[in-house]
């Protein structure tokens, strides 16, 4: 089963729900704050604790976004669920890095390998 | 409407005010990355720049001007083949940037806010703000 969105797309592989980030650029704060509460209004509804947000198509974001996926992160855990990142390009890959939000995040390279770490 | 006499590190050959909106703010990095993109920066040095003129901007608008249609922000930059400079001064009462948490100490790693000063000295080559706290000069070298 599939839903589209304008800024999401989201599918889900067994009882992993899986989010594609479907922008290229995540800096817009009125975006940004429409995707974080589709994301936190997603966690709360799905049946699911397993949760991949899969960013193969961003290139940039902003401070504004990390901070998102951090009160996501938030909701995930309190719901008793697990949330996994893949698909993050270098360069923001080392943004990341740099705010050391690699370690709070679980971090797989790709969306398979960000699925195969629930099994 | 212009900014109230900001206190100018330099003058810049291109100069653009904006109300405090960030839609407005978005089409002047546009131009502004237009320029960078003339000059053949390279992906690393675009994608700095870009990433840290968004958090200069939002800053400005945000936490300088606090959304007050009645401000403005100006954004003035030279961009040539070696170096790009850059300035933002909001119309804000100004803020100490040495007096902001650091995002990377423990206790403030899940903190949903406070990363964008960090990334703009992270990815640029300088970041100077002048004493009143509401101009910031950012520099990035074309490497």
């Amino acid at each position: 089963m599939q839903q589209d969105h304008p800024r999401l797309k989201i599918a889900t592989q067994g009882d992993v729900t899986v989010v594609e980030l479907a922008d290229r650029k995540i800096l817009d704060e009125a975006n940004i704050s429409r995707i974080g509460e589709r994301l936190q209004g997603l966690v709360a509804k799905a049946e699911s604790t397993k949760f991949v947000l899969d960013f193969s198509n961003v290139v940039h974001m902003s401070s504004s976004a990390l901070g998102m996926l951090i009160t996501l992160h938030k909701r995930v855990r309190e719901k008793k669920g697990q949330l996994r990142l893949c698909g993050i390009q270098p360069q923001i890959y080392e943004v990341f890095v740099i705010t050391r939000l690699n370690e709070i995040f679980d971090i797989s390279k790709t969306l398979d390998d960000a699925v195969k770490t629930f099994k | 409407m212009t900014p109230s006499s900001p206190s100018r590190i330099e003058d810049l050959p291109t100069n653009v005010v904006i109300p405090s909106d960030l839609a407005a703010a978005h089409e002047a990095e546009k131009a502004l990355l237009a320029e960078v993109a003339g000059c053949n920066y390279s992906e690393a040095s675009t994608f700095a720049i870009k990433l840290a003129v968004e958090e200069g901007m939002n800053n400005a608008i945000k936490h300088g001007n606090r959304f007050d249609a009645r401000k403005t922000v100006e954004l003035a930059y030279d961009i040539s083949k070696d170096r790009a400079v850059i300035t933002i001064t909001d119309q804000g009462a100004g803020f100490n940037p040495s007096a902001v948490p650091d995002p990377t100490a423990d206790e403030n790693l899940e903190k949903p806010t406070g990363r964008g000063v960090m990334l703009m000295h992270a990815y640029m080559d300088e970041v100077a703000y002048n004493c009143k706290g509401n101009q910031v000069r950012m520099v990035k070298r074309n490497a």
